[in-house]
């Protein structure tokens, strides 16, 4: 079945299982690697991306519930070479070890860092980053997304 | 099929980076430690090297003609940074600021092996200890050449130029690195150079940035999960569920009849489904019912704890520390101390599940993957496709997070077979249930300790039996010496403290299905957790602060009581905690560093548990990059704080119960606090290793944090188990 919807600004129109989820739309038909598999049951995180702007998990979410809408992967979070803020405090605080959950840790926080006014407290911040890093980059998501909020 | 041509160049190949006129290309050929290099040419002649190509040079760096350095590392990068400390070290030699370094992965090539195992392994804490000083020379070497080459071209003395920042200058002249590396090329290479004593050193020592960080905050580091090689298969896989257990029979239909499938290949363990995505893959796996027979299916969780208590009480054990008379000492003692700690079977939890991609052909195999042991995974793959090791070319990607379990070559062995019966490059990737219910599992343990005190409550007589399953028996066989597996008793048999004289620690090897392998910090893992939980229990019993207690047990120039004090300055030790809220302090050395943790906690009375504020204090002996030092640290604190809450797989019918991140829990950001890390390095010790040595302190301080809370003895993880919960 053809779905078309937006993938990092540009059309798509992709010719697959409705029920494939978006995550391995954009890995294995589209090439974008960026987004991670970790679960495979919305749990982890690593596969955040945003939909119409509001970070979601998308390696449960079936390719046909996004007709239509639009859909930002960590390769389209920043304006061409600019980075978004959240990369930037990324790098100046230093945030990333293996790297592997980070696409959807930044996804989860640029959509936080996006939809606050001012800083986001620790507990905005504790609701809202649930997703899972082993090498325990905890601190440093904390710290760069209030950086990034004060970007 | 979807067929994307952007196959990552993630290894440096020799021929590319010789590539090119005008650079500069360094190689060394150090096979084992001890060896100093000779500068290109060099051919110590060792198993791979069989083409004119290997024969030339390894090379180290390079230096393009528009100045940017290349170095080349044999040490896989997993979040512990060696891929920036490495080249730091080198930059520091040569006199470049590290915006113009990038780094590449090595091919498998004895000249990349790491030093202190004479293989191609990152593990064990190693990799800037194993390469520091080759960084250097390479370094060195390649600056001195650029000398050599702007003295001749200016016609002075090279003694009389002045080296910084990419450019070599004289009175009336300048020249910048690139300008030069076509002529130093042509240069001898000098036959020893002087490194820089540590006094001088301008870069190593400072937080460098990390050279991967734009790759992973921007997406585009690539892991082995994002491989893609024209033509290939996604798999997907489904092992035999029970240990030990294999693959009867399965009909393949109904996978193949899904539109998308390309083939079913059959393990003697295992069934892979090929198919044009990864998605296809798995959903054509679970159509299928396949039928296994035999394995364990009489190990459960009560048989693990049957035999490891039977290890405890048998009769016969393996001495790994028998000093003076042990019993006879116990006999005089003001009072005994008797305790059984037991931790569980744990799982890596590596966010990257298991992956691999293969291209095997008649004569050759290629494989793109995560891996921590890039010398076994060519002999092993060589061997179970038919091919001789140098037939192998491994191409080193980012891993996902190793923590051990990528020294394994179970995930490389199915894609190589899944792309011999293709006939086509395979990517197979695990799904988590596959990941969580096939690892090489930190192995169970118990131990239970005897300890006779003296009148001020101090130890004078000490013994403890340790029943673990080994790793060394699968692994490294040789290791184990009079029936005592080194793994299974590291910390616990070493004398940082002011322990007895009379001392006994023996071992039983049981025998248990579970596969068991290297997991972060390794035996250091539990057996510090025993220790210094024991440790503790014995402060109590004399009535004592724990710190102090520790202190008294410390030599006063010991580095462990160093560590201790920066640990507790950096929680406020030496004020009471506020009201309702409790701390905990461990100190254990591990892979030639000495790691303290310091943790304050409250608990509800539903044991609800917060994590208030914690410290580490880490003494490596030389910190070539503080920055990392600092992440390693917190991470080894968060991993050791997950296992000891959440971690442990329980096991029915000889499989793991546990398949996912909705049964097995991880440390979340909102359980964690924050951390104070503090770092020594001085003095003349040798440097120690970083990836490791924050993990073992983690649960000993947390646990006796929590008996200070609770009143009650906690000698057994997860503390989930004992009826805790993060708040």
């Amino acid at each position: 079945m053809a779905i078309t919807f937006t993938l990092n600004g540009a059309e798509k129109t992709v010719d697959v299982d409705p029920a494939m989820p978006l995550l391995w739309v954009v890995r294995d038909v589209e090439g974008l690697t960026g987004s991670k598999f970790g679960c495979g049951i919305a749990q982890c995180g690593a596969c955040t991306m945003h939909i119409d702007g509001a970070a979601q998990r998308t390696c449960v979410l079936p390719i046909s519930a996004v007709a239509g809408k639009s859909v930002t992967t960590i390769e389209g979070l920043g304006q061409g070479d600019a980075l978004h803020r959240v990369q930037q405090a990324w790098i100046e605080e230093d945030v990333p070890q293996c790297g592997y959950c980070q696409s959807g840790m930044i996804m989860a926080a640029a959509a936080l860092v996006d939809a606050s006014d001012g800083v986001p407290s620790d507990e905005d911040i504790a609701e809202k980053m649930d997703n899972i890093c082993r090498c325990g980059t905890y601190t440093r998501v904390r710290a760069a997304i209030k950086r990034a909020a004060q970007a | 099929m979807t067929d994307h041509a952007n196959t990552p160049d993630t290894t440096v190949t020799r021929r590319g980076l010789l590539a090119g006129a005008g650079a500069l290309v360094i190689g060394f050929s150090l096979p084992l430690s001890g060896r100093r290099g000779a500068l290109a040419a060099a051919d110590d002649g060792p198993v791979w090297k069989t083409s004119d190509e290997a024969a030339q040079i390894n090379a180290w760096l390079r230096i393009g003609p528009d100045g940017s350095v290349t170095v080349v590392t044999g040490r896989s990068e997993m979040g512990q940074g060696p891929t920036t400390a490495l080249p730091q070290a080198l930059a520091e030699e040569l006199g470049v600021p590290m915006d113009r370094v990038t780094f590449a992965m090595s091919p498998v090539d004895p000249a990349y092996n790491n030093t202190l195992f004479g293989a191609m392994i990152t593990g064990g804490s190693t990799s800037v200890k194993s390469d520091f000083e080759q960084m250097r020379r390479a370094g060195a070497s390649a600056r001195e050449m650029l000398k050599a080459a702007a003295a001749e071209k200016w016609g002075v003395d090279a003694a009389e130029l002045k080296v910084e920042n990419g450019t070599i200058s004289h009175a009336h002249h300048s020249a910048t690195f690139g300008e030069l590396a076509g002529a130093a090329a042509e240069m001898e290479a000098p036959k020893d150079v002087a490194l820089k004593k540590p006094a001088d050193w301008t870069l190593i020592g400072t937080d460098v940035k990390r050279l991967d960080t734009h790759a992973k905050a921007t997406g585009q580091a690539t892991f082995g999960i994002d491989v893609v090689v024209p033509d290939m298969l996604h798999a997907a896989i489904l092992q035999a569920p029970t240990f030990g257990a294999t693959l009867e029979s399965v009909d393949a239909k109904p996978a193949t009849d899904m539109k998308g499938v390309a083939q079913v290949v059959e393990l003697d363990d295992a069934i892979m489904v090929l198919a044009d995505t990864w998605w296809t893959a798995d959903q054509a796996l679970s159509k299928l019912s396949p039928k296994w027979t035999g394995g364990a299916e009489d190990l459960d969780d009560a048989k693990v704890d049957r035999v490891l208590t039977e290890g405890l009480d048998a009769a016969e054990a393996a001495q790994a520390v028998s000093e003076g008379d042990a019993d006879g000492a116990l006999s005089g003692a003001a009072k005994t101390v008797e305790a059984t700690y037991s931790a569980p079977y744990l799982a890596h939890l590596t966010m990257e599940p298991m992956t691999a991609t293969a291209d095997v052909r008649a004569d050759k195999a290629e494989l793109w993957l995560p891996t921590q042991a890039q010398t076994w995974t060519a002999g092993a793959v060589a061997k179970a496709v038919g091919l001789k090791p140098e037939q192998v070319t491994i191409h080193t990607t980012f891993l996902g997070g190793g923590f051990g379990r990528r020294a394994e070559q179970d995930f490389a062995l199915q894609a190589a077979q899944a792309s011999k019966a293709a006939g086509r490059p395979v990517k197979l990737v695990w799904s988590r249930p596959q990941d969580v219910r096939h690892d090489f599992y930190r192995p169970a343990s118990k131990v239970r300790f005897t300890v006779g005190l003296d009148e001020d409550g101090l130890p004078m007589a000490w013994k403890a039996r340790v029943c673990c399953p080994s790793i060394a028996q699968r692994m490294l066989p040789s290791m184990i010496k009079e029936g005592v597996d080194p793994f299974a008793v590291e910390g616990l048999t070493e004398r940082a403290y002011a322990l007895p004289a009379d001392r006994s620690i023996t071992y039983v090897m049981p025998e248990l299905a579970v596969p068991v392998g290297f997991w972060r910090s390794v035996g250091h893992s539990q057996n510090g957790f025993f220790m210094e939980a024991m440790i503790d229990e014995l402060a109590d019993a004399a009535g004592m602060d724990p710190l102090e207690y520790r202190r008294k047990l410390l030599p006063q120039d010991s580095r462990h009581r160093r560590v201790l004090d920066a640990a507790a300055d950096a929680i406020g030790w030496s004020e009471a905690p506020a009201e309702g809220r409790h701390r905990g302090i461990a100190v254990h050395e591990s892979f030639g560093s000495i790691a303290a943790e310091a943790i304050e906690v409250s608990v509800d009375g539903d044991n609800k548990v917060t994590l208030h504020r914690a410290s580490a204090c880490v003494d490596c002996a030389v910190a070539v990059n503080p920055n990392i030092i600092r992440q390693q640290m917190e991470s080894a604190l968060v991993y050791g704080l997950t296992a000891a809450m959440f971690g442990g797989v329980s096991l029915k019918n000889g499989q793991v119960q546990e398949g996912n991140f909705d049964r097995i829990d991880v440390m979340r950001l909102r359980h964690m606090p924050p951390v104070e890390v503090r770092i020594i390095a001085e003095g003349d010790a040798e440097m120690g290793g970083i990836g490791e040595p924050g993990t073992p302190p983690a649960a000993p301080a947390l646990v006796a944090a929590l008996r200070r809370a609770t009143g009650k003895p906690i000698r057994s993880l997860p503390l989930t188990a004992e009826g805790f919960t993060f708040g």
